[in-house]
């Protein structure tokens, strides 16, 4: 029997292919083979027109011709790639292999590819394969993960960000203050006849403080950056008729809810994805609020209570032309604790209560039917989201792993500053201290005790 | 050549009488094995020919945990303590770490004794000139008189006597400690045996005359008022008979060493050995430190029988005339008379990546590796380890599992681990920092960590575990009271309370979060705690701080338990490193050499990156 880590092993050399790019019309696609095998694979199918093989290319080197099919017939003209390992994207051979787009021929030449020997790569099998093959680590393999699934630019960005390492330099700057603090907790302990400077502890829990501020900056960013990767939750309420499908229309652009004038009109919830600015919003049009004895529209009304509790931010509808009444009411108390703007819709007709009455929130004017106060609601979306206060520079956790990992280092930081300002000695401070460099370095993947040993030996004169 | 004759056969030869070589000669033998010690010098088993001390912080913990498991360095010292200090009071219990100055004389005889006395153990004055693997199967150990010595194990614990050459600014010589004779032919056979050795160094201070110290200027240095001793065994506390003193170097000693570095011999370039970063001469110290206004000096004496004095801080490899010139600079030292010269010494030792954690040789079976030979540095760390070795090369005999004690076990775990997955690239000194679980490897608890192990392996005493169990039984009852009490709001106890910082309590409270309080601890708070049973200073401490620090020892033991996770990885033996091409060269390397048994271990492999763990993780999840 083979050993399973051998076969492992051995999976590993299969060569792969998939198409690159993302399947639909466009002007070029691109079908990429990795692999030990894959010049070997790309030359029985490309015909260069100068007649040179791939093989004898050296890597970095394109060449120009036409895929065949296994008649020797011309699928598409095309331009190969060929990378050779270990510099490429896998660490492996790659050919890449570009066409004129378009799904049907795109899928002819990977069909033809995997005839002459490549396997169908599964998904994020590039990937992998570039972190086994040690190209990537584990932070990078995880925001190229997110690159891909991005659907929309800021999503891109943060990814980006995270590639290029910016969470591992964040976390550095935290972790060198917790590795300074427990360095001198170190030496206090171990050099107990030295004369070292006594600890002061104002200077510790300084140092705590500074730490406590960033993990939990970071930790905001997660919120945002999920926000902006995964969208939020969204739901619009309010009871029947105030113009919330004419909200949800005017919020995707076309006519998803049907609107009428005819109160209850939406009795499912209807569901769909819009970008607003930086944002994606996970829109749900819900039946309107209010006690009916209607069993179908009493079901869409329960389902409308029900996202009321899941949504991450409520859109509140509210017609302004006509007086608040108990279903107004009973909303407005629902929603109290919960992310939520409010929205006044019909200002295009005269107002008929105070605004002031609605209470304590953020509240929008708009005419969902004429279009006005659009973008004061999308700025208004961004501003409780939280998207408009994110530069490009600014790091963002792309993972729960890592919101985990900074969430675990903040509540020890928490203890540790805890333990500090109660009064208990220092060794139990030393413990929650490295509890949270424990997981700041899990953040970024490394060890604690080395770098606490070589720490003190930078930073004190110690003798016996 | 020398004409050999065959002399006697034993089970095990510990080579080299030192602290790792005694435990590693009393180990086995206590287990049943035919064992001989062999020292170069009869005289001078178990010499102290550095600090006359034992313990420190991180050391202590080792002669705690060493006595738990049956060693008899713990039960010397507090035979022969002259004073004792609990250090790191106030510290937390993390790091209290017992130390103690020792009368050197008297500790040499006892061990001698301890020696001579035990059964199934020969001691020997002789000097090993070459070691062998011969056709029959066994080790040859031979002594520079020809004598054949057929072994089934050998425990190499020669510490600086291997290839020792001293140094006094441009004097060297060969020698040993102390002025014994060096070994100087048993490095050639282990060469011969393809064994990687290097070059380390270490150094000590000079002794000097008590008559001819101004004490006036110096400050006192007391023992505790109620002394721990090191051994669990030891029901006497030990007497503190002598105090210390703590003296300063200042800018004239600065100027005078400074004057003179370049006839040091490490600064001249004469020394290839590599010293002990943790333990710097007073020269390296101003040297690295530069900005540094002054450096402690601690002044302890040898014993009740000298009047030779220890300069604790102040070890150099300078000229005999400079030394005079230095140590004459500093206050309450202006008239000092020198008695014996600092030195620093240079010695063979070997790679330890080289060990298995068992410290048996890798390519050599049935050959061990004891204390400053694996590259430590200490007498406390040579002592563990020695027990380690010796046991090892009994249970290789005896067809029992090996002792191999976790990281999260002990602090000798943790010293082994180290050495044998990290290396060292200095002498090797035991700290609290190196363990990353201070707070559950207590001095206090070292029996508990490990007495069942040293009683599993019959080296601890039928009654002495049955004291063991006791004083856990005592210590748990006491912990399950502590939780079911209730002390109500009275005026007395509020006003000690209040006396002490705290606030006052209004509604009936748990004794246990009385005593987790920072400001309250659990003698305090006796007045009002009537149905307190008796206990001994010892289970008082052990109940208080498990009480006290309840958080943030579950808080650690979390930490254990996710470490545990990877430890409990395992890789197979025949691995092919190679064969996976997202290691790094080096990680390979580095890999194909240590042969790391878990993933916890290959994570600790200095070389072997994140990266490099979680590529090997990903290819034996599958």
């Amino acid at each position: 029997m083979i050993k399973l880590w051998k076969w492992v092993i051995l999976m590993s050399e299969r060569t792969i292919a998939a198409i690159a790019t993302p399947l639909g019309e466009g002007g070029i696609s691109v079908i990429r083979i990795s692999g030990e095998e894959s010049i070997r694979v790309a030359d029985k199918c490309f015909v260069a027109f100068s007649g040179e093989k791939l093989l004898e290319l050296e890597g970095y080197q394109a060449s120009y011709g036409r895929v065949t099919d296994k008649d020797g017939q011309t699928l598409d003209d095309a331009v190969a790639l060929v990378f050779r390992a270990p510099k490429s994207y896998t660490g492996e051979n790659v050919v890449e292999i570009s066409v004129h787009g378009g799904t049907v021929i795109t899928r002819q030449v990977l069909r033809r590819v995997l005839e002459c020997g490549a396997t169908l790569a599964t998904g994020g099998e590039f990937t992998k394969r570039a972190f086994l093959n040690g190209k990537l680590d584990l932070t990078k393999a995880e925001s190229v993960m997110g690159l891909i699934s991005a659907r929309n630019d800021a999503a891109a960005k943060i990814s980006r960000g995270a590639r290029e390492g910016r969470i591992s330099r964040d976390t550095a700057d935290i972790l060198d203050k917790l590795l300074e603090t427990a360095a001198s907790l170190a030496a206090y302990a171990d050099y107990p006849d030295e004369d070292i400077p006594n600890l002061n502890q104002e200077n510790f829990s300084s140092l705590l403080d500074e730490c406590y501020t960033k993990c939990e900056k970071l930790i905001s960013t997660y919120d945002t950056g999920r926000a902006i990767r995964e969208g939020v939750n969204c739901a619009i309420v309010g009871k029947p008729n105030v113009g919330k499908s004419t909200l949800m229309n005017l919020l995707c652009g076309t006519d998803r809810s049907i609107v009428t004038d005819i109160a209850g009109t939406t009795r499912d919830v209807v569901e769909t994805n819009v970008n607003v600015g930086d944002i994606m919003l996970n829109l749900a049009d819900t039946a309107g609020i209010h006690t009916t004895d209607d069993t179908v529209e009493k079901f869409g009304v329960d389902k409308a209570k029900e996202k009321i509790e899941n949504a991450e931010l409520l859109l509140a509808v509210f017609d302004s032309s006509i007086p608040l009444d108990d279903d107004d009411k009973q909303l407005l108390s629902s929603i109290r604790d919960k992310k939520c703007i409010i929205i006044l819709n019909k200002t295009d007709l005269s107002p008929a209560f105070d605004k002031d009455d609605l209470g304590d929130f953020e509240i929008i004017e708009i005419s969902a039917k004429m279009g006005d106060g659009y973008q004061e609601l999308c700025s208004a979306i961004a501003q409780v989201c939280k998207t408009n206060m994110l530069s490009p520079d600014d790091t963002v956790l792309i993972s729960e792993r890592q919101r985990d990992c900074v969430n675990h280092a903040l509540q020890a930081v928490i203890a540790a500053r805890d333990t500090l300002l109660c009064g208990m000695t220092l060794d139990a401070v030393g413990v929650c201290v490295d509890d949270a460099i424990a997981a700041l370095l899990e953040l970024t993947g490394k060890r604690v005790t080395n770098e606490v040993c070589d720490e003190i030996f930078k930073r004190f004169c110690v003798g016996k | 050549m020398i004409k050999e004759y065959i002399a006697e056969n034993y089970d095990i030869a510990v080579i080299g009488g030192g602290h790792a070589g005694i435990e590693a000669a009393l180990a086995p033998a206590r287990l049943g094995c035919k064992t001989v010690m062999f020292t170069i010098n009869l005289d001078w088993v178990g010499n102290m020919p550095c600090n006359p001390s034992i313990g420190g912080t991180a050391k202590g913990h080792l002669v705690r945990e060493l006595d738990a498991l049956g060693g008899e360095m713990g039960k010397a010292a507090d035979a022969t303590t002259l004073q004792s200090r609990m250090l790191n009071r106030g510290k937390g219990p993390a790091v209290y770490s017992l130390r103690a100055q020792i009368d050197r004389r008297e500790y040499c005889t006892y061990m001698k004794h301890a020696v001579e006395r035990q059964e199934n153990l020969d001691v020997k004055q002789a000097e090993i000139v070459h070691i062998e693997k011969r056709d029959d199967g066994l080790w040859h150990c031979i002594t520079r008189l020809g004598a054949d010595y057929a072994c089934k194990c050998v425990i190499l614990a020669t510490g600086t006597f291997l290839g020792g050459r001293i140094y006094i600014g441009e004097v060297n010589y060969e020698s040993g400690p102390d002025g014994n004779f060096p070994a100087t032919e048993l490095s050639k056979s282990l060469a011969k045996l393809n064994i990687p050795l290097r070059r380390f160094k270490t150094g000590t201070p000079a002794r000097v005359d008590r008559a001819s110290i101004d004490f006036s200027q110096l400050e006192v240095q007391d023992g505790d008022e109620t002394t721990t001793p090191f051994s669990f065994s030891s029901t006497q506390k030990p007497q503190n008979k002598v105090v210390c003193h703590i003296g300063y170097t200042n800018d004239d000693t600065k100027k005078v060493i400074l004057e003179n570095l370049h006839r040091s011999p490490l600064y001249a370039g004469d020394i290839e050995g590599v010293g002990p970063r943790y333990c710097p001469s007073i020269e390296d110290k101003i040297v690295r430190f530069a900005d540094k206004q002054r450096h402690q000096m601690f002044v302890e004496p040898c014993g009740e029988n000298t009047e030779e004095m220890y300069l604790q801080g102040m070890s150099s490899s300078l000229p005999e005339e400079v030394q005079l010139k230095f140590y004459r600079t500093i206050k309450g030292l202006e008239n000092v008379k020198v008695m014996r010269a600092a030195y620093a010494i240079e010695y063979d030792c070997i790679d330890p990546l080289a060990l298995y954690a068992t410290l048996e040789i890798k390519e050599h079976e049935g050959l061990y590796g004891a204390g400053q030979f694996n590259g430590s540095s200490g007498y406390e760390e040579a002592a563990a380890q020695g027990f380690v070795a010796g046991v090892n090369a009994a249970h290789k005999i005896l067809g029992r599992k090996p002792l191999v004690l976790s990281r999260s076990s002990s602090y000798i775990g943790t010293l082994i681990d180290d050495l044998v997955t990290k290396g060292c690239s200095d002498p090797y000194r035991m700290m609290t920092s190196r363990s990353e679980y201070r707070l559950l490897l207590r001095q206090d608890n070292a029996d508990e960590r490990l007495m069942p192990t040293g009683y599993a392996l019959g080296l601890i005493s039928d009654s002495e575990y049955n004291r063991f169990l006791e004083r856990k039984e005592q210590k748990e009852q006491e912990i399950e009271r502590i939780n079911r009490t209730f002390f109500a709001p009275r005026d007395d106890l509020n006003a000690l309370l209040q006396e002490k910082g705290t606030v006052p309590i209004t509604t009936g409270t748990r004794l246990a979060d009385l005593i987790k309080r920072p400001q309250l601890d659990y003698k305090c708070l006796a007045p009002f705690d009537k149905d307190r049973p008796s206990l001994s200073d010892e289970v008082c401490e052990k109940v208080e701080i498990a009480v006290k620090y309840e958080g943030y020892i579950s808080r650690q033991q979390a930490q254990v338990d996710e470490m545990l996770r990877l430890e409990n990885k395992p890789i197979p033996q025949d691995f092919d490193y190679s064969a996976i091409k997202g290691l790094r060269l080096e990680a390979v390397e580095k890999l194909n050499k240590i042969r790391p048994e878990n993933i916890g271990q290959a994570s600790r492999i200095s070389g072997v990156s994140p990266a490099d763990v979680s590529v090997l993780l990903i290819y034996l999840s599958k």
